[in-house]
């Protein structure tokens, strides 16, 4: 660009540039300005009217400013004299600015308030969920007063809609944030500290959520499901997770059960029904049912999950799944056994 | 010295600061593989690496990354629960030096893929190759007789022992009141 060109022009040609950032921010399923949760309206509600506001201030001063430099061209050639009755208009406008300052700012402090004290706001029937954040995936317990209901399952939480959820946020390495902009705002998930976060989805649909604090080297494949489904559906989901896996139903699946529990994939993974109990990494039981794997990383086919087991560290460099040796028949055998854990 | 040069000589020492030690994430399958070549002695008691491991600069011993993946691994699979942190419960301590099997890398590393009697399990098929690497040099560090420059990643918990790169056999060694044989 030449020099000359005027910075009101480089501002214009910029513009498009900035508006490309904020159409990407609102496409979809990944979007704070698209909300479709109580918590998350209420958070949207209260940016436009600051940014309304703020911007009604903002031009009310620009005028002001605008009229004052050009009176001042005026007076500065007529002559510099003022006389008491000015004086007391100008002490009077000056007052109203300092008042109008205080009101709007107790105005804006009391619309945050009273928008964002129901953020927090739990009732008894709220279905409760444990998230633990891990380098790099989503540890996911529902929990119940029942033993036998409580399941755990990874990356993908499915929740039924308009109703509370509570979530219990804990750590087990690092500090993580918990931010899916559609529903609700954030919050950290740290070592050692008890968090929580509620929401209610108002529609049906899938969500997008991504680890919003830096966790280490691929926090960018730390994403997370929200799938917000009709009560029906959310408890159809919910009794299938509760069953143990699926037993294999061909002896390429059997082959591959048993050397997903002679390997060391059992000293990490817990399949239900198994004897792979261990919790160091996502529980499977029902990976084949669950959109993604490696938090976010690939949609779940057989192809990707053998693509996962071969070699993990190409396709995620630093996570702690470790590059198990497997013959080309094993690994057929065990994707084919995971491919079918619906 | 000239104020130049003496400017010139500090950028060079800061620059020093930049190098990252290097962090490998994956080792291509055939040198994994030869990793699991250990030349142990018939008594299962020492003996020599393969000599990848010498090509590759002895990662295990001297590689922060990989002495905090062993710390990891040694919470992860229990090692805690005989060994405690170090002191030794059901199983041997480590913090006082005294090696059953040997000192060196290699008798760690053949206890933790084969066992050894009297309660210690394999875990051949519970780790790979590359991880009981990284836990013997872990484990090895808990009773180093000689400091290491490389420490793994800080407890954040309350310290129950001297850090893992502090040598805290050393001071039992100068001890005349060391009850055990000399290795």
């Amino acid at each position: 660009m030449a020099l000359s060109t005027p910075i009101a022009v480089r501002l214009v040609l910029l513009a498009p540039l900035v508006l490309c950032g904020c159409a990407g921010a609102s496409a979809g399923w990944q979007s704070a300005l698209q909300p479709h949760g109580t918590q998350a309206m209420a958070l949207n509600r209260l940016i436009w009217i600051l940014i309304g506001v703020g911007a009604i201030v903002w031009v009310a001063v620009m005028l002001v400013l605008a009229g004052a430099l050009a009176r001042r061209s005026r007076s500065a050639r007529a002559g510099h004299t003022v006389d008491t009755n000015t004086e007391r208009r100008m002490g009077r406008a000056v007052g109203s600015a300092v008042l109008a300052t205080a009101l709007i700012i107790l105005g804006l402090t009391l619309t945050s308030f009273l928008l964002t004290r129901g953020l927090s706001a739990s009732d008894a029937r709220a279905l409760e969920i444990e998230i633990r954040g891990h380098q790099w995936w989503w540890e996911i317990t529902y929990l119940s007063s029942q033993a036998d209901q409580v399941f755990t399952t990874a990356n993908e939480i499915h929740v039924p809609v308009g109703r509370t959820i509570h979530l219990q946020l804990a750590a087990a390495d690092v500090i993580h944030s918990f931010w899916v902009p559609n529903l609700a705002g954030k919050q950290d998930l740290i070592p050692g500290r008890d968090n929580s976060l509620t929401f209610a989805a108002q529609r049906p649909g899938v969500y997008r959520g991504q680890c919003a604090e830096f966790c280490g080297l691929q926090r960018a494949h730390m994403a997370l499901l929200v799938i917000v489904d009709p009560p029906e559906a959310f408890e159809h989901w919910r009794r299938a997770q509760l069953t143990p896996a699926a037993n294999p139903t061909d002896p390429q699946q059997a082959e591959g059960r048993k050397v997903f529990t002679s390997k060391p994939c059992a000293a990490c993974h817990t399949v239900q029904g198994t004897s792979a109990a261990a919790t160091i990494g996502p529980d499977l039981t029902h990976v084949a049912s669950r959109r993604y794997i490696a938090a976010g990383l690939l949609q779940t086919t057989r192809g990707s999950l053998a693509a996962w087991i071969a070699d993990p560290q190409t396709l995620k460099p630093g996570n702690n799944m470790p590059d198990v040796p497997l013959t080309a028949t094993e690994l057929q055998a065990v994707s084919a056994y995971l491919a079918a854990l619906k | 010295m000239k104020p130049g040069r003496t400017s010139l000589l500090l950028l060079a020492l800061t620059l020093c600061a930049c190098q990252r030690e290097e962090r490998q994430f994956r080792l291509d399958p055939p040198i994994s593989a030869s990793l699991q070549a250990v030349a142990s002695m018939p008594d299962g008691i020492s003996g020599a690496p393969p000599d990848t491991y010498r090509v590759l600069g002895k990662p295990y011993a001297s590689n922060a990354y990989n002495l905090s993946q062993g710390k990891q691994l040694y919470t992860w699979f229990n090692c805690n629960g005989c060994h405690a942190n170090g002191g030794g419960e059901t199983g041997p301590a480590f913090l006082d030096g005294w090696w059953r099997y040997g000192p060196d890398i290699i008798s760690i590393f053949v206890s933790i893929r084969d066992g050894r009697p009297r309660g210690m399990p394999a875990f051949r098929d519970r780790l790979t190759t590359e991880q009981i690497w990284q836990l013997a040099g872990y484990v090895q560090t808990i009773g180093a007789y000689s400091a290491k420059t490389a420490a793994p990643a800080r407890d954040d918990a309350m310290q129950s022992r001297p850090a893992e790169n502090r040598a805290p056999a050393k001071s039992s060694f100068a001890s005349d009141q060391w009850p055990y044989p000399p290795q």
